[in-house]
């Protein structure tokens, strides 16, 4: 075997390989990449029912409720100018708390009540999410540091 | 006094990097054995006022210094030692500090113990290695200075972020620095074998212990982040395809193709710009992955409140360093004629095949990563790429790597013959049939993928020990023989079996956890017993204690198996008043083939508790496969042509006899 045809084959399966990963890039993004909204965006424009996507904002004060069952968990989540009502079932994050940012990942429900999956919890009470920031900037409510 | 004895050390140990990355440099251009050897003094200094430094930092973390700023931000009189000590690294500085010291230690080991290469080589190696070092030197001291002083000083320090107390996480930045910095020397030896223009089996040979050593502990490094996420988030998890879990993996993923292609290197004399290359994207990697953590880009679970100027500092020291390689990659690379000439189905072949799709993974994991930023970048709207899509990408990708790490071992160099290598694995492959087979059966025949997983396993597990003992005469000869010819095997045979049968079991512990993992949440008041995977979890109520610097409310569970006691857990949710902030702590019993995992939640009005259970079937095999894994990389390690003293260039054209001066 020639040093041309050693790599004319290594081209190849690179090639191969390469066109491969492609394509399963290509359908995992169109399956798979979830959007940020803020609540502003659930407010006013029509979101897909179907399509799971993040909320982030800050938790209302006094609106953590616990249903009957004790682990589904109601919140409000707000960028200031508008609340989107949250459920979620399950044990929350440590760093969860009214008044502060959150994250929640999930799908809205037709009744206009996100149902989240997933609370991400950040490791750093200072730190705010900075999907959250920038929701509070564009419904004009940002208090920190421009 | 100490902190401004620190501060003044970095400031010397970056004139130590400014004399080490330009002398030795000049000094190989114009055959200077003066000005080369200065390197080795320069790198003894540098490591000598960095240690200095990262002492005077600990001192202040000891005796709780809270006129150091960093001191007063992340310490606190009550923590106990370990994390005192732990906290010098659990900042942004003091890691800083520790990247470099690192790096220092690094260098230093070429200095001391690389007697063995050409003197231009070693100068052009540290002189690199300098170089990088004044970025880094000059990142702390511009931007990140560890020993900046508040006046006046606050009586007490607001304490290290509770999470980040744990022994796992103490010791999780150390070896993931070792990691990322370890291929720091990859890197210089490659630019200066760039420089040289030469790149040969016994430039393959020097590198290949460096390599192997950061591999292993990354590997070690990024596994226990993995543990502790597991146990401290209390997630039930232990990989979320998070940005900065990606960051510390690409280096992985490169420096195990890294790692691969450089035996071609040494063994066959091709692939060498390939490898060159290799060696500077995962450096690249390394530098990518501290950034990303550092700057505060990427929205991350494990995110922490970052300043982003330094995140700018990062990246423009990152576009130098692997701007000027790539550039001198360009002009030098077409210059190294590949050697040897093989088939496609041969020893090398195989470990093209694995490049490849090495390459390509790592590839795809950073475009998942940084999808996102640059979306948001260009203005197209808040994306979060997760899980789902990093399961369906990176697994296909992986996969034939998998089958074919089992065979490529067992094929020739230059000529392999599949055929021959199917034979001599049959036993491997007829036991991995079978268990797909019984697994698939016992699934009732609807999950292929789980079935598929644990067959492959097994394929890598008993595949990868096989021609092991069919060399040593397993069962045909007597045992003493056995260990005898066990002995003599090559040190590097047995550490690449360790290492993939490693895999194999860690392919087993992701295949079964995330396959058949059971969750259960609910409200359970003392007394109440709950199912759980064919074992009975009862709540006996919950009491308050108090830890050293934390308050906590300790829940107890016993879990049953029929009426038999398996086990008392105690999960706690605790308190630290100093940081104001909360953790849960899980408890977790494991069998070895299960574990069962158990989370305190929080009370409800009617005062019952939530809680959350799982049970994780074969999770423990995850780290004890990658441990299995990097103990493949140790056993290498020890192989006797790695040995740093070793190696010696045949006597070749270039490579001008120049008197060591030491």
């Amino acid at each position: 075997m020639t040093r041309k045809r050693r790599r004319l084959y290594i081209v190849l399966l690179g090639m191969l390989i390469l066109g491969v990963a492609t394509a399963l890039v290509l359908t995992a993004f169109e399956d798979s990449i979830v959007f940020f909204h803020s609540p502003t965006d659930i407010a006013t424009k029509d979101l897909p029912k179907d399509r799971r996507f993040r909320v982030g904002g800050v938790v209302v004060a006094d609106s953590i409720k616990r249903d009957t069952d004790g682990v589904t968990i109601r919140f409000g989540l707000t960028d200031l100018a508008n609340t989107v009502a949250v459920t979620y079932r399950g044990v929350l994050p440590d760093l969860f708390r009214e008044g502060q940012g959150a994250v929640v990942e999930g799908k809205l429900g037709a009744d206009g009540v996100f149902r989240a999956d997933e609370v991400l919890a950040k490791h750093d009470e200072t730190y705010m999410p900075k999907e959250v920031a920038d929701a509070l900037k564009k419904s004009g409510q940002w208090k920190g540091k421009p | 006094m100490i902190p401004e004895i620190g501060h003044f050390a970095i400031a010397l140990a970056l004139v130590m990097a400014l004399v080490q990355g330009i002398a030795p440099l000049v000094g190989a251009a114009r055959g200077n054995a003066t000005w080369m050897e200065l390197a080795r003094p320069a790198a003894r200094g540098q490591f000598l006022f960095t240690a200095l430094a990262f002492a005077c930092l600990t001192q202040a973390f000891v005796t709780s210094d809270f006129s150091v700023a960093v001191v007063a931000s992340n310490s606190h009189t009550l923590k106990p030692m370990l994390y005192k000590v732990a906290g010098v690294w659990g900042n942004h500085e003091g890691s800083m500090l520790m990247w470099v010291l690192i790096l220092t230690i690094f260098g230093l080991m070429v200095a001391e113990f690389g007697h063995n290469l050409p003197p231009s080589l070693r100068a052009r190696v540290l002189g690199v290695h300098g170089l990088i070092a004044i970025g880094f030197f000059a990142f702390i001291l511009f931007t990140s200075n560890p020993f900046d002083r508040l006046d006046p000083a606050p009586l007490q320090g607001q304490g290290l972020n509770p999470l980040l107390q744990d022994p796992g996480l103490a010791f999780h930045p150390p070896f993931l620095y070792l990691g990322y910095v370890g291929f720091s020397m990859a890197f210089s030896f490659a630019v200066a074998a760039l420089i040289e223009g030469r790149v040969d089996p016994a430039w393959a040979r020097w590198v290949r212990p460096w390599t192997l050593a950061a591999w292993c502990a990354l590997t070690v490094g990024i596994s226990l982040g993995s543990w502790w996420a597991y146990y401290e988030l209390g997630w039930g998890g232990w990989w979320f395809w998070d940005p900065v879990e990606n960051a510390s993996f690409m280096p992985w993923l490169a420096g195990t193709a890294l790692l691969h292609s450089s035996i071609v290197v040494e063994k066959r004399d091709a692939l060498k710009s390939w490898t060159v290359l290799l060696a500077i994207v995962t450096f690249a990697l390394s530098i990518l992955g501290t950034f990303l953590v550092r700057s505060g880009v990427l929205t991350s679970v494990h995110a922490f409140a970052t300043d982003p100027s330094r995140g700018v500092f990062i990246l423009v020291l990152l576009v130098m360093i692997v701007g000027g390689a790539l550039t001198l990659y360009m002009i030098r690379a077409p210059q190294l004629k590949g050697g040897g000439l093989f088939s496609p189905i041969s020893r090398e072949g195989a470990l093209v095949l694995n490049n490849l799709l090495l390459a390509t993974a790592t590839a795809v994991v950073f475009l998942g990563t940084l999808y996102p930023l640059a979306l948001d970048a260009v203005g197209g709207g808040k994306v979060s790429v997760g899980a789902p899509f990093f399961t369906a990408t990176f697994v296909p990708i992986m996969s034939p790597i998998l089958i074919a790490c089992v065979i490529g071992p067992v094929l020739g160099w230059k000529r392999g013959d599949l055929g021959a290598a199917l034979k001599r694995l049959r036993i491997a492959l007829l036991i991995a049939v079978a268990i797909v087979l019984v697994t698939w059966y016992a699934a009732s025949g609807n999950q292929v993928f789980s079935a598929l997983g644990l067959g492959v396993a097994a394929w890598l597990i008993i595949g990868s020990f096989i021609d092991l003992a069919g060399r040593i005469g397993f069962f045909r000869v007597s045992p003493m023989e056995m260990v005898r010819r066990a002995v003599n095997l090559p040190r590097s045979a047995w550490g690449t079996a360790f290492a993939h049968a490693g895999l194999g079991i860690f392919v087993a512990g992701v295949t079964a956890s995330s396959s058949w993992q059971t969750e259960q949440v609910q409200l359970m008041r003392t007394g109440d017993t709950v199912p759980l995977a064919g074992y009975s979890v009862t709540f006996e109520g919950v009491k308050e204690l108090k830890g050293p610097n934390y308050e906590a409310i300790r829940g107890s569970f016993t879990v049953r198996q029929g009426d038999r006691v398996i086990a008392r857990l105690s999960p706690e949710k605790r308190f630290y008043p100093a940081e104001k902030s909360q953790t849960t702590e899980a408890a977790i019993h494991t069998t070895w083939l299960a574990d069962i995992y158990t989370v305190l939640g929080d009370k409800d009005k009617s005062g019952g508790w939530s809680t959350r259970f799982y049970h994780n079937p074969l999770v423990p095999w995850i780290w004890a496969g990658v441990m299995v894994m990097a103990l493949g990389g140790g056993i290498s390690l020890t192989d006797r042509r790695l040995r740093v003293g070793a190696p010696r260039r045949a006597a070749g054209p270039s490579a001008p006899p120049v008197p060591t001066g030491a």
